[in-house]
């Protein structure tokens, strides 16, 4: 393994990884001016933004700190919302579980889900990419996405009030999710868990702490490996 | 008005937590092999878990205090077709933008 395809897996990462600034940046803008709404000052938004970097969940525990909710609800919502992230660790550590551990702390701490969705869809496509050529793509995914996850919230808690609620900037993160799942609708199998998690996830609405949200997306993960486990049994 | 000490726990133990969840499996199991059920479901986490979030998200939008709202839905519904069709992220991302504020402007 050469240097040079290392370099060229990062650069690949950083292409790929590049168009979600666009969604980045209202995000994290939207948590700045809801933030300092809230009456966190600037270094206090900030310091949330650097420390946990995981944007549903912050919007998750200000809403509740928000309501005044004891420390431990808001705590556990705001994990439970980013349990998610244990599930894309538990994915992605076939493919990067062998790089350096001070390399997988540092894909730890900036694993988001478009980082996690765009490097998971390129190791299914391009099985024959060394380990390292794995994690520096990784790591080219996050370059662009990360530090304009930090400067934006900063932007964000700076201009405050001044962005109209009509640019409906909450709208920016289920319209990226909603691009980042279309393509990745393979086959019968995908097709099935997302449909089944999302009836589920409206079903479950009601559950406290978005605890619905977890169960639907285990609901559809059951599905999509069932539907697989019985197409390769009839093969 | 949010208290301080409450905010510098959620803070430091939120991030601490966050760090945990995200290093379970790289940072501990590392490649050790998983069992392949498990793998099998694991394939299936993102279009298991991003579309649970979106679905109440699209059509109970908390910005609107949980009321449907059509340049939403319409949205939605052009991001994911054209996601389907084009197989394009970003084309798709700027498809469901332009048709929530034509839709918002139009409807005001």
């Amino acid at each position: 393994m050469t240097s040079t395809s290392v370099k060229s897996a990062y650069k690949q990462g950083f292409r790929d990884g590049a168009p979600f600034i666009l969604v980045i940046v209202p995000f994290s803008m939207l948590f700045g001016v809801l933030a300092t709404e809230a009456g966190l000052s600037i270094f206090e938004t900030l310091s949330f933004s650097v420390v946990v970097i995981a944007g549903a969940a912050q919007f998750t525990a200000l809403q509740l700190m928000g309501e005044d909710a004891p420390t431990l609800v808001v705590l556990a919502s705001a994990l439970a919302v980013n349990l998610r992230m244990a599930m894309y660790s538990a994915s992605l550590s076939p493919h990067i579980g062998g790089a350096p551990l001070w390399q997988r702390a540092i894909a730890a701490y900036c694993t988001v889900d478009q980082s996690y969705a765009v490097s998971i869809t390129k190791y299914e496509l391009t099985p024959e990419m060394s380990a390292r050529e794995k994690i520096f793509y990784f790591f080219g995914t996050v370059t662009p996405v990360i530090p304009m996850w930090w400067i934006f919230t900063l932007v964000g808690a700076l201009i405050g009030e001044t962005i109209p609620a009509s640019l409906a900037l909450d709208f920016a993160v289920p319209i990226t999710f909603l691009a980042i799942v279309a393509p990745a609708l393979r086959t019968r199998a995908h097709v099935g868990a997302a449909i089944t998690a999302a009836i589920l996830s409206l079903m479950f609405f009601s559950i406290p702490y978005n605890l619905g949200i977890l169960l639907a997306g285990i609901g559809g993960m059951m599905v999509g490996a069932q539907i697989e486990a019985r197409r390769e049994a009839s093969q | 008005m949010i208290d301080r000490t409450e905010l510098w726990i959620v803070i430091i133990c939120l991030g601490i937590g966050s760090f945990a969840l995200r290093f379970a499996f790289t940072g501990l199991v590392g490649d050790r092999k998983l069992p392949d059920w498990l793998m099998r479901h694991l394939r299936y986490t993102a279009v298991g878990i991003l579309p649970a979030i979106i679905a109440p998200a699209v059509l109970w939008p908390a910005a609107t205090g949980g009321n449907y709202d059509l340049p939403r839905i319409c949205a939605a519904v052009v991001t994911l077709t054209l996601g389907l069709i084009w197989k394009n992220v970003v084309g798709a991302i700027l498809g469901g933008i332009a048709t929530l504020y034509t839709l918002q402007y139009i409807l005001s």
